[in-house]
């Protein structure tokens, strides 16, 4: 018996001397689709490891307490009692500023953060010269972010003004754990000793600033127990809690909706592939019906003659399937460095041998099953072929309640819901998934008949002999129109879903520039220096588009419940969603919507609400965050406003266009309701001559050290990297998308010539 | 040891129904050499096909070593195929991407069974081919081609080989050849051979003829024993 199979296997091997190239070709059409599997699966384990290695050097501690007010006494008398109990904690405070070096009078908008000397808990800091980091604490000093020397001409040993504030540089940053993200591409940092923030000035009540307590755990003790017993009373005080495994589960979410989207694309590229076996296998079949009916008249069973092809099916099919595997691990290799800039932390690239063999597995299965299908035609070759020879259409019809076909036609649905299952974040997506897949192929069957039938309808006996054998081709018996529309059509499917997504994407980029009447704008503008501002902008000859007053503050109650009895959800389930609950809301009050909104549903403010102060005042809110927040017109916030408690009704919902360089707020409040409230000022301005901007932003650094100014262009700027970023990486997905669709065709097409 | 009776085959073209043998009946003993002749149309093919079990006659029986063909199904015909029966075609039907020896070996490889090169080289030899065992059949002549094509017929020592217009696609001196060597086959080894042919000159060297007619046998030069009931 072993004996028996050893000899099919070396007749198998030998009888596929002169087709072991074309199959090969047929079988690399899978290659690209297994490609994209391994990568983006070896890519996230990278990835998720990566963070794993360096959750701690990232959040600088076991444990973040984050907030955007001061720490509440009651949450430090905590952080106290815990410090007795062998807790460390270190401090950072982060705040945006104004960056200005007198000597060159460069003025740069940056990311300040104030530490304390026991920070960072982990991880090195890295600076230029070497070894300046414990010089930081000794007086004035200030390390820096190499771009900020380069965007205001400066160097190490210069004085840095911030706020109110002087400092001297005495280093730049070559490593900090963490690599620079996005933010960073906006705002360069500083970091300047903890003890130096107050004289900077810029922590004025309502300013931007983030607060964060970093705590560094004794050893063995597990963070998630630890926060365990006062997590909810700290959140409740608006101070977030976060452990490094929360970091690590944020970052592994992240990734894995990365993941799933290109395991999709893999997944469709698959599918393509194996609509390309299928074609090439067909075509192979066709040309081996003389062989097999030789094999049958010498003692073949038909058990035998299809394992002689499956094995040669499968040895190719495993083999276009490694090829795909090593691709996709060169491509592995390559990501990180295609990807620098987007990713918070530095990727060990490592070799995931789980991730190979799995391509290699699913690859490899998809092969064979959609092989199979055309293969199965082999078993009814009967051997009077040798004698008479039919065509091959009537050779290999197979009827359509035969057994085998029914169950590899099966096999070959329940393998696309097995992957799109596997791939997909939820059931009803991965159903969602194989519907359309099913949908799509079924339209496109479907549309060839369509042709066929209208061909041999629409022939006409009067046109040229070349046009009318090439329109008959299309209807003849043994015709591949139904395998080349497949072919063609499932490719366009693919090829166009993924510039639909790119626009998607990239739409929520596009700064709407020319919309936007200003090109400047100054916050964190309190109140006794408005009218200064407002008069230095119009000095220069420039237009002072808009002021909006800024309130800030955070949301109490909902429909008389308290926000700490509330059970908040995460993103993208039913209910109140977290994030907008707990954020430090920062409003606006007007009487008349703005030029980039549009009223949805409700009314705005009539002339009452305009005028008087009620007991519940009016205010209307962003469709998008009163979704977040599931209230709908009617409902009634109460507001914490700097321990005021103000209840309002929502009387309107606005669509607001977020893309325009302009002050847009989630909630605008009729003016009465705020009288009174500590307001500060972001003011817009439109400064026609571009050489002009950083010559304004400089004149009013000077007067007020407190206002930061952000301007259109370095917006635009970002913006365009990371667009530019992201049409590239689409760019090379849709390419990759067409070089899989280059041997299906090939293969498609193959079958048509016999 | 191949027993036919009243076979019969029938074929649907459109509505009707056609014909192409009826009632066909003789028997042919283990070691002759019988040649069945007739103009195309007769039917020779066609009972060549059922003789061999490549099918199944509408009526009648296929009795091959007392094994009744159109009992049997298709997988169990063709093990017996393999175990009994060799066949040689008119255009050759090697198998392309396998050289001259490994063509041979098919049929002892399909069953499994040790040593096939040795005998496949054993054969390659008797047929006269010594030496060109590692050769594809494009690289070889007609003639030659189908001395391998009889050498693998040969490969399992069948007790009887069918051999479907052996000579047609060859010359006349290479088919003379050709038929000698069937015939030294078949006087050495004793192997019962059944040979279809439209050629009168080449089946009247056989030591028996059929000649069928219209899907009937006209003519039997050998009908001596009569057909057991």
């Amino acid at each position: 018996m072993i004996g028996l199979s050893r000899s099919i296997w070396s007749l198998a091997w030998r009888e596929s001397r002169t087709a072991r190239r074309r199959l090969l070709l047929y079988m690399s059409s899978i290659s690209l689709g297994v490609a994209a599997l391994v990568a983006i699966d070896s890519f996230s384990a990278n990835i998720i490891q990566s963070v794993k290695d360096q959750s701690r050097a990232l959040m600088g501690g076991d444990v973040s307490f984050n907030s955007s007010t001061p720490i509440p006494p009651r949450v430090d008398s905590l952080f106290d009692s815990l410090a007795r109990h062998g807790v460390s904690f270190a401090r950072v405070t982060t705040f945006p500023s104004m960056a200005v070096v007198p000597r060159t009078s460069g003025t740069r908008f940056a990311q300040v953060r104030g530490v304390t000397d026991n920070y960072p808990f982990y991880g090195d800091i890295v600076t230029e010269p070497a070894g300046r980091w414990p010089l930081l604490h000794q007086g004035a000093y200030a390390i820096v972010d190499p771009a900020l020397l380069t965007s205001l001409d400066a160097k190490v040993g210069d004085t840095l003004r911030l706020g109110f504030g002087t400092f001297t540089i005495v280093a730049s940053i070559r490593d900090v754990p963490g690599a620079a993200g996005i933010a960073e591409m906006l705002g360069p940092r500083i970091f300047i000793p903890a003890r130096y923030v107050a004289e900077t000035q810029l922590l004025v009540f309502g300013s931007t600033a983030e607060r964060a307590v970093l705590a560094k755990l004794p050893n063995g003790v597990d963070p998630d127990k630890f926060v365990k017993p006062f997590k909810k009373r700290v959140e409740d005080q608006q101070v977030r809690v976060r452990t490094v495994t929360q970091t690590e589960m944020a970052t592994a979410d992240a990734i894995e909706n990365l993941s799933n989207f290109i395991g999709i694309v893999g997944l469709v590229a698959l599918l393509l592939g194996g609509i390309g076996v299928a074609s090439g296998v067909r075509a192979f079949v066709a040309r081996k019906i003389d062989t097999v009916a030789v094999l049958r008249c010498l003692g073949a069973s038909s058990g035998q003659v299809l394992a002689i092809y499956v094995a040669q099916a499968a040895a190719m099919g495993l083999v276009g399937a490694a090829v795909g595997a090593a691709l996709g691990v060169a491509v592995q290799f390559l990501l990180p460095r295609v990807l620098t800039d987007f990713l918070p932390i530095d990727v060990r690239v490592t070799l995931v041998p789980s991730a190979v063999l799995t391509g290699l597995a699913v690859g490899g299965w998809i092969a064979l099953i959609f092989a199979l299908r055309p293969l199965l035609a082999l078993r009814n070759v009967s051997p009077l072929q040798t004698l008479r020879r039919d065509t091959d259409a009537e050779v290999l019809r197979m009827r359509w309640t035969d057994a085998p076909r029914i169950i590899v036609n099966a096999a070959m649905v329940l393998s696309v819901v097995a992957i799109a299952l596997e791939r997909a974040r939820t059931t009803r997506q991965a159903i969602g998934m194989s519907g359309a897949t099913g949908v799509a192929i079924l339209a496109l069957a479907a549309s060839a008949g369509l042709l066929s039938w209208a061909a041999r309808k629409g022939l006409r006996t009067r046109w040229p002999y070349v046009i009318r054998q090439g329109v008959a081709n299309l209807y003849r018996p043994g015709n591949q129109t139904r395998a080349v529309t497949l072919a063609l059509g499932f490719g366009a499917f693919l090829v166009s879903t993924l510039y639909l997504v790119q626009s998607n994407i990239l739409r929520r980029f596009t700064v709407a520039a020319s919309e936007s009447r200003g090109n400047v704008v100054f916050f964190d503008v309190q109140q006794d220096q408005r009218g200064g501002l407002d008069s230095l902008v119009r000095a220069r000859g420039y237009d002072v588009v808009q002021v909006a007053p800024v309130v800030t503050m955070r949301i109490a109650a909902i429909n008389g419940k308290r926000v700490s009895d509330m059970t908040p959800v995460g993103r993208g389930q039913r209910g109140r969603a977290s994030w907008a609950l707990r954020r430090e809301f920062r409003s606006t009050y007007r009487d008349k919507p703005a030029s980039s909104e549009t009223i949805v549903s409700g009314k705005w403010f009539g002339e009452r609400a305009l005028k008087a102060t009620p007991d519940t005042g009016e205010i209307s809110l962003e469709d998008g965050i009163a979704k977040e927040l599931n209230v709908k017109l009617g409902d009634v916030i109460t507001w914490n406003v700097q321990g005021v408690e103000i209840p309002t009704r929502i009387t309107s919902l606005r669509k607001v266009v977020w893309t325009r360089f302009e002050p847009n707020f989630f909630v605008v409040f009729a003016p009465p309701v705020l009288k009174g409230a500590p307001t500060q000022f972001v003011l817009l301005a439109q400064v026609k001559d571009p050489t002009g901007v950083p010559l304004l932003q400089r004149a009013v650094v000077n007067r007020f050290p407190n206002v930061s100014s952000i301007d259109l262009t370095a917006i635009k700027r970002t913006v365009d990297r990371i667009v530019g970023r992201v049409s590239l990486a689409i760019r090379f997905m849709a390419l990759f998308s067409l070089a899989v669709a280059i041997p299906v065709l090939f293969s498609a097409v193959s079958a048509t010539r016999r | 040891m191949l027993i036919a009776r009243d076979v019969t085959k029938e074929y649907m073209s459109g509505e009707q129904r056609l014909a192409v043998l009826h009632d066909v009946s003789f028997r042919i003993e283990q070691g002759s050499f019988v040649a069945i002749v007739g103009p195309s149309g007769s039917g020779k093919t066609t009972l060549l096909g059922l003789l061999a079990g490549l099918d199944t006659p509408t009526r009648g029986t296929v009795l091959l070593d007392e094994a009744d063909l159109g009992k049997l199904s298709e997988n169990d015909r063709a093990r017996l195929r393999g175990e009994k029966v060799g066949f040689v075609f008119q255009s050759f039907q090697l198998i392309p991407t396998l050289t001259a020896l490994e063509n041979v070996q098919v049929p002892l490889e399909l069953r499994g069974t040790n040593g096939a090169a040795e005998r496949a080289r054993e054969l390659i030899d008797r047929v006269g081919l010594t030496g060109r065992g590692h050769h594809f059949p494009t690289q070889l002549s007609g003639g030659e081609q189908q001395r391998v094509a009889i050498a693998r017929a040969f490969a399992n020592s069948p007790k009887i080989l069918f051999a479907d217009e052996p000579t047609g696609n060859l010359d006349n001196a290479t088919g003379h050849r050709i038929f000698e060597l069937l015939q030294s086959l078949n006087s050495d080894g004793g192997s019962t051979i059944v040979l279809v042919t439209h050629d009168f000159s080449l089946a009247s060297r056989a030591s028996r003829m059929i000649r069928l007619l219209d899907g009937a046998i006209v003519e039997d030069t050998g009908a001596e024993a009569a057909i057991p009931a």
